[in-house]
């Protein structure tokens, strides 16, 4: 019975001797194979850690088993929400709404909104043009949007609703509601590519839908895409860098604000990049993406209709952010600032300071594509060895190769394997047949870490179960240090938790490390 | 506040609310909204419009017949696989959000908090997925050889498509003697997760039902009972458990969270179903009273208030020996709950509270609230029915705003108007919430405390209640530079 002055939760209440009591006489009714006979459940466990077992996985065709990935509306979503006064509206069902608000919110601790035309059985015969007339009115009344941001589900999909003719047809009945407000819309199927497949379509469509004044290019102005980027401090940093090399260095769905809003008064709507700059994008000098298989899609826009100089750097870790810096001194033909040399002289102070902790570890690490690149870039420069690469939505095109070039840089470059198109069930067997020190990935790494003790460093998407660290900045030389510090505190925590067995390991339990 | 001016202040509020609609939505909306009192007249409870299609382009808190399905009643049996069948979304935005404990060992005999997903490209689109899932399972029953079942939750593409699922399943569990069942239980069915429950409930009847196996040999007694409709919560079902193995009864299955296939199975033997939650299972507690000649009864574990009537109730339906036990039990754990409610209630005494969840959680946690004298004055359902508003009327305590498929927006709109000093709902809605500076508890997930249920829980509900109206952080809103009158 619970203790008046000590109530604890479920964590404490269930080791309480009547609770254990209670899950050992359920186990009579169980058929679990651990209820029936837990020596078998020990024998599959141990089979499951064998190479035989990781040849089984790893030939794996029709089940996928806790994927690194999700579906392309999420990534339109986000997209929708790096712009100013701009209502997400998914053209589907509203049970996938649900999901997307619900997954942000959790990795964000903040309010997603997003809303849905809620399409149905009706729909599904009859199409969807009633729900968007409907929705979008709706919408405007309700949010007062000055841009609503159309995606669609996998339903909208197959049903093979045509976006553009419904957006018509609802503006044409609305009694003149909605000529005000920006439609752009883009079909994001979630059965083909991932997320990011449909960041870049909502990117892309905007640019293309938004933007259409050509008039005189504007020799200052560079437009920056973020891509995916669950860490608004990278936002914030890209824009602080981006600030040394001019005024008119517009990043182009900047979400930060929308998701780091303070207490006091709920807005709906919080920053965003401003319409007048979105539409300004076609007249810019040239677009400087910062993930580049983010934006297939819209590169071909910027670079085949807007004939403008297309770029792409990846600012995370050292040489990534130099390239990144260069590019902008080069297009602006500005000196690279003072400020950005300190920033960097003493990440690199830094990195020679904590070095002998990363190098030479071995590393597993899965996330998106621009991501891994940077990231193991970042691994490679301080001597980490990135033994396992899992990259679940890896293009098809090109990706592999980049980062066979960025590992090849290492001198351990042979102890580097790339897995693209693997899950994490298939990690997992990586993991107990060749095993490492370290894993750098998302919350669902925690299973992981479970099964096979390997120490999880939280860097990703999405992190649900560690608070506050999506504020950081994990790009440019400041994000840089933000790195190091998280990895090699990583390492040294666990050094401590090595060597805290009293008279046993702890001769090696240093206050100075 | 008296009960008139709470009354004519909820109705203002509706008013005000529906006024920011166009006219067709407006029309729809009003019938979804209005008031009630405990006593007296017809209102809201006895006339809102309930499981209807949602008003198109706003933000509502619904989920779909998938989320219904794997995500209540299916996805919490632990020994069972169950695959998202289409693409990779709905299955990773559903894992392991909801917190359905349970005991095993994951991946190996028990598989809750993992997604299998079938991840559709274009090609399955095309040409179908059924060959994909033939493959699926097979892989499945190689590689997680302890798995005691397989499900098939499909998402919106399947029954567009014309795939054959049923067929596919059937197959499968013909050449390999396990069980396979298929559920269609596409997202765009119906009109929120509620359709998706019955449609679960539907094929535990067609396929778990009539499986004998388990049930041959089974050894009654008089006491059996199945919990039905419980979660597990953060450990719900089990501290359900253990107060009614006290009263001297046996629980032999416990649906669906923690749940085991065999317990689905061997349900069928248990003297009486006690349902807690009666919105997703009460389809399957009346098939199998007409089926089997099981009754079932409704109860109601959260505060202590509830949880004693529940337990005279449940005890009414034994014998003497048992009715007895159950009065030791109840005296047992009263002298717990008054000091409880003696230590919390002076914190919490006449604090508003609103209310919108989904499942029996709209009207059961009511009375938790008023045993810590805390009132509430707003409730509503996200997917609710007919029968639940009618079942909510005996747990109002004073006039409540009633609001069925609530927005976001008509969320926002009411507590700005009420000013409750609590707000409790879901994960969508917290961080609305707690910017305007109001405490909120996510009542889905219990906020990752919990278990709520019983006597031992209601200790942590009153402590999680005291803990979000009482903790300092709300008092840091107003810069001290501030010099204006809050809320004013
Ligand atoms: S509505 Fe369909 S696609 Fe969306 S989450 Fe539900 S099943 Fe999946
Ligand atoms: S996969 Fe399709 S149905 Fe599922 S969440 Fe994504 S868009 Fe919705």
């Amino acid at each position: 019975m619970q203790d008046l002055d000590n109530i604890v939760n479920g964590q404490k209440l269930f080791l309480k001797p009547e609770y254990q009591e209670v899950l050992k006489n359920k186990k009579e009714f169980e058929g679990s194979m651990g209820a029936i006979n837990p020596a078998k459940v020990e024998e599959i466990q141990k089979w499951t850690e064998s190479w035989d077992y990781r040849e089984k996985n790893l030939a794996r065709e029709a089940i996928t088993v806790n994927p690194a990935k999700a579906c392309q509306p999420l990534g339109a979503v986000m997209v929708a929400l790096g712009f100013e006064n701009t209502m997400p509206y998914v053209h589907g069902s509203h049970g996938c709404v649900a999901y997307f608000r619900t997954y942000f919110t959790r990795h964000f601790k903040e309010p997603t909104p997003c809303v849905s035309d809620s399409m149905s059985e009706s729909a599904a015969v009859f199409g969807g043009l009633a729900n968007m007339k409907d929705g979008l009115r709706n919408c405007n009344a309700l949010y007062k949007p000055e841009m609503i941001a159309v995606s669609t589900t996998c339903m909208a999909e197959v049903i093979g609703d045509d976006l553009g003719a419904f957006i018509i047809g609802a503006k044409d009945e609305a009694e003149g509601e909605l000529d005000n407000v920006l439609i752009p819309n883009a079909h994001t199927p979630s059965f083909v590519g991932s997320h990011i497949t449909g960041y870049d379509n909502m990117m892309k469509s905007i640019l293309e839908q938004v933007s259409t004044e050509k008039t005189t290019v504007d020799e200052e102005r560079i437009n920056i895409i973020p891509g995916f980027e669950p860490y608004l401090g990278s936002l914030k940093e890209i824009k602080k860098i981006s600030k040394m090399f001019g005024d008119k260095i517009v990043m182009i769905g900047d979400h930060e604000e929308q998701w780091d809003t303070g207490a006091g008064e709920y807005k709906l709507y919080a920053g965003g990049t401003k319409i007048e700059d979105l539409k300004g994008s076609i007249n810019a000098k040239a677009t400087i993406s910062l993930q580049k298989y983010s934006s297939i899609a819209t590169a071909k826009t910027i670079k085949n209709k807007w004939k403008q100089t297309y770029e792409t750097c990846n600012p995370i870790g050292l040489s990534g952010t130099d390239a990144f810096v260069m590019k902008l001194a080069e297009l602006t033909g500005k000196e690279i600032p003072e400020e950005l040399k300190q920033q960097r002289a003493r990440l690199v102070d830094a990195m020679q300071d904590s070095y002998p902790y990363m190098h030479g570890k071995k590393i597993a690490i899965w996330g998106d594509p621009d991501f891994l690149l940077g990231m193991v870039s970042f691994l490679v420069e301080m001597g980490a060895i990135p033994t396992h690469v899992v990259c679940h939505n890896a293009p098809r095109k090109n990706w592999e190769a980049e980062m066979r070039a960025i590992l090849d840089k290492s001198n351990r470059s042979d102890e580097c394997n790339i897995w693209p198109g693997k899950d994490l069930w298939a990690l997992r067997s990586l993991l107990f047949t060749e095993p490492v020190d370290f894993m750098i990935g998302n919350v669902y790494g925690k299973e992981l870490y479970r099964d096979t003790k390997t120490p999880l460093i939280r860097i990703g998407f999405p992190i649900f179960d560690r608070h506050h660290l999506h504020r950081y900045s994990m790009s440019g030389y400041e994000g840089g240090i933000n790195l190091l510090t998280w990895i090699t505190n990583g390492i040294l925590d666990q050094l401590d938790e090595e060597t805290k067995d009293i008279a046993e390991t702890d001769y090696f339990f240093d206050s100075v490390r | 506040m008296g009960p008139e001016t709470l009354e004519s202040l909820q109705k203002q509020a509706i008013a005000e609310v529906l006024e920011a609609y166009p006219e067709k939505a407006k029309k729809n909306r009003a019938k979804h909204l209005g008031t009630d009192n405990p006593e007296g007249v017809k209102g809201s409870c006895d006339t809102t419009r309930s499981n209807k299609q949602t008003v198109p382009g706003v933000m509502s808190q619904r989920g779909c017949a998938y989320a219904g399905s794997k995500g209540v009643v299916w996805g919490p049996i632990k020994d069972m696989i169950h695959i998202s069948h289409g693409p990779i979304g709905c299955g990773q935005y559903s894992r392991g959000g909801r917190r359905n404990y349970y005991i095993g060992t994951t991946g190996i005999d028990t598989f809750v908090t993992m997604n299998f997903s079938t991840d559709f490209n274009e090609k399955d689109i095309v040409f179908g997925g059924d060959k994909k899932l033939k493959k699926a399972l097979e892989e499945i029953d190689e590689l997680f050889p302890l798995n005691n079942g397989i499900s098939i939750q499909s998402e919106c593409p399947i029954g567009l498509i014309g795939d054959d699922i049923q067929a596919v399943a059937k197959v499968h569990k013909k050449e390999t003697g396990h069980q396979t069942v298929a559920v269609s239980c596409e997202g765009f069915r119906g009109v929120s997760q509620s359709l998706g429950h019955h449609i679960a409930n539907d094929m535990i009847r067609d396929h778990v039902m009539p499986d004998t196996s388990h049930r041959k040999d089974f050894e009654s007694t008089p006491y059996d009972v199945a919990i039905i409709g419980d979660y597990n919560i953060g450990g719900d079902a089990w501290s359900t458990r253990l107060i009614l193995e006290e009263m001297g009864l046996r629980v032999i299955a416990q649906w669906s969270g923690d749940a085991t296939y065999k317990e689905l199975a061997i349900a069928p033997k248990a003297k009486l179903n006690l349902l807690h939650c009666y919105r997703s299972m009460n389809y399957i507690s009346r098939h199998m009273e007409q089926e089997f000649g099981i009754p079932w009864m409704e109860y109601n574990f959260f505060g202590p208030t509830k949880t004693t009537e529940s337990l005279r109730k449940i005890a009414s339906f034994f014998d003497e020996k048992i009715q007895e036990q159950t009065e030791k039990v109840i005296a047992k754990y009263t002298a717990m709950t008054d000091a409880v409610i003696a230590k919390f209630r002076p914190m919490l005494e006449g604090k508003k509270v609103m209310l919108y969840v989904g499942g029996l959680r709209p009207r059961h946690v009511i009375g938790a609230y008023e045993d810590l004298g805390m009132e509430v004055i707003g409730t509503g359902y996200e997917f609710g029915h007919g029968d639940d508003y009618k079942r909510t009327k005996e747990d109002l305590g004073r006039s409540t705003l009633i609001y069925d498929d609530a927005n976001e927006y008509e969320l926002e709109e009411f507590v700005k108007k009420l000013r409750p000093d609590l707000v409790a709902a879901g994960v969508k809605e917290k961080y609305v919430f707690q910017k305007m500076g109001l405490p909120f508890r996510q009542m889905h997930s219990w906020d990752y405390s919990g278990p709520y249920h019983g006597y031992d829980a209601f200790a942590i509900f009153a402590k999680d209640m005291d803990l979000a109206m009482n903790s300092p952080v709300w008092n840091h809103t107003k810069a001290p530079w501030d010099k204006e009158v809050e809320g004013a």
